[in-house]
């Protein structure tokens, strides 16, 4: 009993001060950070849009996507994402891993499924297709794919979109970020800045927004 | 694909900057729980609230300011959460089920951040920013100071079970240490491109010509003090492997530095409280250790991709960004569970199977590898009395810690704090995995699907929060299991501790004999390795060999 009072007493200061905690973690510092980030790095806070211009805009509705997310790509005549487990494909609102494990019948099934439709899609055989091209990323909308994926594509997109091969390996190379300080991350292409790239040379429009 | 030279180059990168920070950090730490001086705005806060900051008080008080704090956490977490729908900012998003809220509540009060909902389809902003990221900073504040009581205990002599006082320490620690390096780090983070606004999900036509939503939120404020508080919960359902939360290999190892540089700091204080940095520095060693072994076997398997799946596929990539490639997820997988935090940069339940396994045997390690914030510390330091209890009767002398003998009360309370995770884990995971109601929820089959529901009790009994993420645990049953887990595994053992700390008060602190064991050499470091890894693994092997053992195997 003694201990159910004391406990109950400091219930009461423990409600106090995470009230006066709330107004100042909860309010103030959420608002004093968006306060800042808003003033000094508008771009980056707002989701890093981009237009189909391949500027930089934090006005949505001039946006073709973000440059930190990937996003679902049908035509034949672009650079192809990774494969993604996020909604029905790429999809913000429900960023998604397969969850699947290394042994998983579902997941060796859909791995030798997308090899073989690389391969075909591509023209190439079906042992040079790399790892990130078949499987699908943490998030769901991984806005990247490895130099080695991108490569693979380049024939392709030059012969769509009547580029030589040159034109495009160039552009990959315009994309292509190597690792930080030479040693973090991993080198990687940026696929929607590239895409918009590979539209812009080819003198192809954008959809209208 | 990741090559040897740049996994070992970011590791370089990273131990180089905690190393720069970690005795910085430490000696400031020590100071901030030993200065009798309170600044304007901590007075402000204490008069506001009505609590004494001068008042030592006992261990059972400061325990009884730990619950009754943390009651109040739930009670208004859990409220919050129900009557989301009702408040600003909610997105249109409805309150939580009661039993969801009920599991949120418990999940952030206790530092876990375990999530069986996904952030951006399920919570709206004002939640988010004004009641989970809330408990990020004080649950974290809550842990340290616990630490620092044990510390205190340890450092004083015959002061009848006083171990300073929880307001204090608790206030101190948000207003003095989490919440400027988190402004800091907030900042930083948006500058590398994390988002930061109030916006509802922004709708853009995309090249293709179809529709997506950018989803959007004051997402860095709370990435900066989900790391540095080893909380965890992402803001969006992937966590720090989402774009937004984790955008570029700069901010990945960022975040990971933010994870490790407290529990790092927190033995460095110790050494300081406890009056000798030589104590402080062997317990660091011993965190350095196991951190350093569990990043070169995760980093190992990752690389080395054995499975079916990873050996079709030319590598293990599944459930990884490309940005971060093996090396750099299975830096942070191994930081994210040697730490208490559970953010992730890459699915674990897609890990090679004995990268998943070293994942489940860091957190089955207590999380003393560097551990939580608070937690680690105050976790090594039991198992280093088990430690020189153990080395006491080997050699037929009364052992003792710091100048405090170690009696029957001491090694009592060492041991029910060694036992209450296990025997939650062990328990937790046999009800979960016979119950109909459990193994629903499972995702994958066979072994895996045994680690998957395995992860889940173990991650929530160590209070870590990271997933296989394939169970469905957005269940009454999972989310009532998995909330007891969390409870008893953090209130549990933190009241052993704090009943430690004021029977160590209590006692006088004797100057070492011929016969006390040094606990600053390096043979102390191995034994407490190996205590630590004998603890854990007389307990789990069997559960182990079924799981991730087996899998591995086949």
């Amino acid at each position: 009993m003694k201990d159910l009072h004391a406990l109950f007493r400091h219930s009461l200061a423990g409600l106090r001060m995470l009230v006066a905690a709330t107004l100042l973690l909860g309010v103030v510092y959420p608002l004093v950070v968006t306060g800042i980030a808003q003033v000094a790095f508008p771009w980056r806070a707002d989701g890093s849009l981009v237009t189909a211009a391949g500027t930089h805009t934090t006005d949505a509705d001039k946006a073709v996507g973000s440059a930190l997310l990937g996003q679902l790509v049908d035509d034949p005549g672009l650079f192809q994402p990774r494969p993604s487990a996020a909604g029905d494909g790429y999809d913000p609102l429900n960023s998604y891993g397969s969850n699947l494990g290394p042994e998983s019948p579902d997941l060796i099934a859909a791995i030798k499924e997308r090899k073989a439709d690389i391969a075909e899609r591509e023209g190439v055989d079906p042992a040079e297709v790399p790892a990130d091209a078949v499987t699908a990323s943490g998030s769901g909308l991984d806005p990247d794919i490895s130099i080695q994926y991108a490569d693979l594509q380049v024939t392709r997109v030059a012969r769509a979109n009547d580029l030589t091969e040159a034109q495009v390996r160039g552009l990959v190379a315009d994309h292509t970020s190597a690792r930080t300080l030479g040693v973090l991350g991993e080198p990687r292409v940026n696929v929607l800045e590239l895409n918009i790239d590979v539209l812009r040379l080819a003198g192809r429009d954008a959809p209208p927004a | 694909m990741s090559s040897l030279a740049p996994a070992l180059g970011q590791v370089a990168v990273l131990v180089a900057a905690l190393a720069l920070a970690v005795p910085f950090l430490g000696r400031y730490l020590a100071h901030v729980y030993t200065s009798p001086r309170h600044l304007a705005v901590e007075r402000a806060s204490y008069r506001l609230v009505r609590v004494d900051p001068d008042a030592d008080q006992h261990w059972r008080t400061y325990a009884m300011s730990v619950l009754g704090f943390s009651l109040a956490g739930v009670l208004v977490l859990y409220g919050f959460g129900r009557l989301q729908s009702h408040l600003p900012l909610s997105l249109g998003f409805p309150g939580l089920p009661a039993d969801g809220a009920w599991n949120t509540a418990v999940s952030f009060v206790t530092n876990t951040d375990w999530q069986w909902y996904s952030g951006e389809a399920a919570t709206g902003h004002l939640f988010q920013m004004s009641g989970l990221t809330v408990q990020n900073f004080v649950s974290a504040g809550v842990g340290m100071a616990v630490a620092a009581a044990l510390a205190r205990g340890l450092a004083r002599s015959l002061q009848d079970g006083r171990v300073g006082n929880f307001w204090s320490d608790l206030v101190r620690t948000v207003v003095r240490v989490l919440l400027p390096i988190s402004l800091v780090a907030a900042v930083l983070l948006v500058a590398l491109g994390v988002v930061q606004n109030l916006l509802e999900p922004q709708v853009v036509h995309t090249l293709a010509g179809g529709v997506q939503h950018v989803t959007g939120g004051p997402v860095a404020s709370q990435e900066a003090i989900k790391e540095l508080g080893t909380n965890g919960g992402g803001f969006y359902n992937a966590n720090s492997a989402h774009p937004f939360e984790n955008p570029s290999p700069l901010t990945d190892v960022f975040e990971i530095f933010l994870l490790l540089v407290i529990p790092f700091a927190m033995a460095w204080a110790f050494g300081i409280m406890v009056g000798d940095r030589r104590q402080g520095g062997a317990v660091l060693a011993v965190m350095v250790t196991l951190w350093g072994a569990g990043v070169a076997l995760l980093t190992w398997a990752e690389m080395a991709a054995p499975g079916t799946a990873p050996g079709l596929a030319g590598g293990a990539m599944e459930g990884k960004e490309t940005r971060f490639g093996e090396a750099a997820s299975a830096l942070f997988a191994a930081s994210t569970t040697g730490t208490s935090t559970g953010a992730v940069n890459s699915m674990h339940d897609s890990l090679t199977a004995p990268g998943g396994g070293v994942a489940l045997f860091n957190m089955m390690l207590g999380e003393v590898a560097p551990g939580g914030v608070g937690s680690g510390l105050y976790g090594l330091l039991m198992l280093a009395v088990v430690t020189v209890f153990l080395a006491g009767l080997m050699v037929g002398r009364t052992p003792e810690y710091l100048g405090k003998k170690i009696g029957q009360r001491e090694v009592t309370l060492v041991a029910c704090y060694v036992l209450t995770t296990p025997v939650l884990v062990l328990v937790g995971g046999a009800i979960g995995l016979t119950a109909s109601d459990g193994l629903a929820g499972l995702l994958n089959t066979g072994p895996h699907g045994l680690s998957e529901g395995l992860y889940a009790v173990t991650s929530a009994s160590n209070n870590n929060g990271s997933a296989f993420a394939g169970i469905t645990s957005s269940t009454p049953f999972w989310n009532t299991l998995l909330g007891l887990c969390m409870l008893f595994g953090r209130f549990l053992p933190m009241v052993f501790v704090l009943a430690l700390a004021g029977l160590f008060a209590g006692r006088q602190k004797l100057p070492p004999s011929a016969g006390t064991l040094p606990t600053h050499r390096p043979l102390f470091v191995v034994l407490l390795t190996g205590v630590a890894l004998v603890v854990v693994g007389l307990t789990y092997v069997p559960v182990l060999v079924l799981g991730p053992i087996v899998e591995s195997l086949s």
